[in-house]
């Protein structure tokens, strides 16, 4: 069976800057994976690329097998949400519904009128008119209708309100579970993806973060907390994500393939928000930290006798995490 | 597609056409009265020996209706503007490129049929309002019987306009990205490249040339500049200038206003020691009767300066169109700017293909 996505060192420039850069995935089909990140880590362009709205820098991506571009056959297999729904404002909805008829060779014209029924929309009613929620909705009947094997949704959520947006996923995960559909969808905010998604990729400074089944994810990450340690001296098989400390304590979000038997560490459980939090918070202290280390701040402060004098201890902040 | 982009472009369509069904019935209701007028007083004007009454009549019929050549100056422009520029640059600027593109249809087709549909529909505008307004107007243009003055609101050079008007109108906004500024843009190269075509229109084939010899103002003529006696053949051919030239071939003056000296000596030549001379061709090689301040005109002093003409060369040169190229040169005109929409058009399917995959 084919993947939903493979990427391999796939990246997107726009002048000097990179919005996804050396992104290598492989989401396997039939599942409902969620892209999440911060507003501006590459989710769009990552989207757009996969629908054959924009071309690739570097790099190679299939979609289904195929790779995005302006064939007829690749555009029916997949269907695409765009990112603030845009519709015709100046057409009604049985419009769109008639222009999907038009332009889509396998359009099921039930389900679209089933569904517009359902959700109650006039089908004389104008899209330029409607509410943000009515015009997602209508957008996704479209996308739907013309029966794609995979639908992509850029931010499907983002413009609604919480009501409208829980009714929008309830929905869609209602046709999704009918039609077995693969799905991939974006969304800055990990609840809205939490509820929907077995697969999870995590996009930060226009990087993937980490990406896998959420089972797989939160069997292997951990919270754990014991006597103040450098995570340095950690085993090899611990990958440090995030690390906290206090005087006498160490907090670390960390993977870990195998069981955690150091008896020193109190182990818990973390939600798939702590998980992504702490990935993201990672990306961004990464540009800082990397470069220019707790110590070399501390060096810069005494060259610069901006009079704090009495910081000392610098052993112990060099471990501190810099928030 | 097609029902899709009709579905688009359905209200514009309609208004423009509707426009036109009322201009059409205003013209045929008030046509047939100007081929009566002309049947009943111009063409038998010959035998009542009042042609010059007759004709005045018939120019001064329906002068405001006579302004609707100015239509098929303007509506090239607004195709442009409000058809061409928006076509895309509306698309991408909303974002529902996003929704099209991710249809079953290919980005070609979509283009394709875009295009199609509406330059067929702003080459169909042109050409009805043309014909109607040259069917109207050609008992009027007969007696006016100058084809080149109304070169651009008759006959098969508005389609191309139109054309050409469209197809810039839909690069700029596929470029710019934004409606306004690619109105503007289109309205601001549309109007550059029709001012440009009527500097070139004249040049596109070798222009006719006839030379003659400039004529010295005789004993009786009225002193200061010589005589002109060069004039079109048909007094309906486009001239493009009439100057005087010297004998290499040089223009020295416009039409006939070469400057024989400010009054020095009767008529006028520059003398130098003694010696006339004419600016920018030389000294007079010839001898002169005595130049005395103030000298009245005399068939010596003519006699003279026509020697001194004729021995330096001054000519009079003629450059004009003949009226037998006025439909050369209206399909010439029809395939410049055919040809440049075709390449504008070209352009917008190769950078859709250079820019998305």
């Amino acid at each position: 069976m084919t993947d939903l996505m493979t990427a391999s060192g796939l990246g997107k420039r726009y002048g000097r800057r990179w919005a996804l850069a050396d992104c290598t995935l492989r989401v396997p089909q039939g599942r409902v994976a969620g892209l999440v990140g911060p507003n501006g880590a590459g989710k769009t362009t990552l989207l757009h690329m996969a629908v054959g709205l924009e071309k690739p820098t570097t790099g190679t991506l299939e979609v289904l097998g195929g790779r995005p571009r302006d064939d007829a056959g690749q555009i029916g297999r997949v269907g695409f949400l765009a990112q603030d729904t845009p519709v015709y404002s100046r057409l009604s909805v049985a419009d769109h519904l008639r222009m999907g008829a038009w332009t889509n060779p396998n359009w099921d014209a039930g389900l679209a009128a089933r569904r517009i029924g359902e959700l109650g929309l006039p089908p004389g009613q104008r899209a330029g008119k409607m509410s943000g929620g009515q015009r997602a909705q209508l957008a996704l009947t479209v996308a739907m209708a013309k029966r794609p094997e995979v639908l992509i949704l850029d931010e499907p959520v983002a413009s609604l309100d919480p009501l409208a947006r829980r009714e929008f996923l309830q929905l869609l995960m209602a046709t999704i579970a009918e039609d077995k559909l693969s799905v991939m969808l974006s969304s800055h905010l990990v609840a809205d993806l939490e509820r929907v998604c077995d697969y999870i990729i995590v996009l930060a400074s226009s990087r993937v973060q980490v990406a896998g089944e959420v089972d797989a994810l939160l069997a292997t990450h951990w919270r754990l907390t014991g006597p103040r340690r450098d995570p340095r001296t950690l085993p090899a098989d611990f990958d440090v994500i995030e690390e906290s400390h206090t005087d006498v304590q160490t907090t670390l979000v960390a993977r870990c393939d195998g069981p955690v038997h150091d008896p020193a560490w109190t182990v818990g459980e973390l939600s798939l928000e702590d998980l992504v939090l702490a990935y993201m918070r990672r990306a961004r202290g990464g540009g800082l930290a990397s470069g220019r280390g707790a110590g070399d701040g501390d060096t810069g402060n005494g060259d610069g006798g901006n009079g704090e004098g009495g910081n000392g201890d610098s052993g112990s902040r060099g471990l501190r995490v810099l928030r | 597609m097609i029902q899709l982009t009709w579905r688009q472009f359905r209200a514009q369509a309609m208004a423009s056409f509707g426009l036109l069904a009322v201009i059409a019935v205003v013209l045929a209701v008030t046509g047939p009265h100007l081929v009566q007028i002309y049947d009943t007083s111009v063409a038998p004007c010959a035998a009542h020996n009042d042609c010059a009454a007759a004709d005045n009549a018939l120019v001064n019929h329906d002068h405001f209706l006579q302004g609707l050549g100015i239509v098929l100056v303007v509506v090239p422009g607004l195709i442009g503007v409000f058809w061409g520029a928006p076509l895309l640059a509306r698309e991408l600027e909303t974002g529902t490129y996003k929704l099209a593109w991710t249809q079953g249809v290919t980005r070609r087709r979509w283009l394709a049929v875009k295009l199609g549909l509406v330059g067929l529909a702003s080459v169909a505008v042109a050409g009805l309002l043309s014909l109607m307004l040259t069917w109207w107007a050609s008992p009027i243009d007969r007696v006016n019987a100058d084809p080149f003055g109304l070169f651009d609101q008759r006959g098969i050079v508005p389609l191309g306009y139109a054309a050409f008007a469209f197809a810039l109108g839909v690069t700029a906004g596929m470029l710019l990205r934004r409606t306004l500024p690619a109105m503007v843009v289109t309205i601001a190269v549309f109007a550059a490249a029709r001012l440009g075509m009527i500097w070139l229109r004249w040049r596109l084939f070798a222009p006719l040339r006839l030379v003659a010899q400039l004529r010295f103002p005789n004993a009786s003529g009225h002193a200061g500049s010589p005589v002109q006696q060069l004039g079109p053949p048909n007094p309906a051919d486009f001239v493009i200038s009439n100057v005087t030239i010297n004998g290499a071939g040089k223009v020295i003056g416009p039409q006939g206003a070469i400057d024989l000296g400010n009054g020095m000596y009767g008529l006028g030549l520059r003398v130098n020691h003694g010696q006339p001379s004419v600016p920018g061709a030389g000294v007079c090689p010839n001898a002169f009767p005595p130049l005395t301040r103030n000298a009245t005109p005399n068939p010596g002093l003519a006699k003279a300066g026509q020697v001194c003409f004729d021995k330096l060369g001054i000519r009079e040169l003629l450059t004009y169109v003949p009226t037998t190229r006025y439909w050369p040169l209206q399909w010439c005109e029809l395939a410049i700017f055919t040809g440049l929409a075709l390449v504008l058009a070209g352009f917008t399917f190769v950078w859709l293909r250079r820019r998305f995959p």
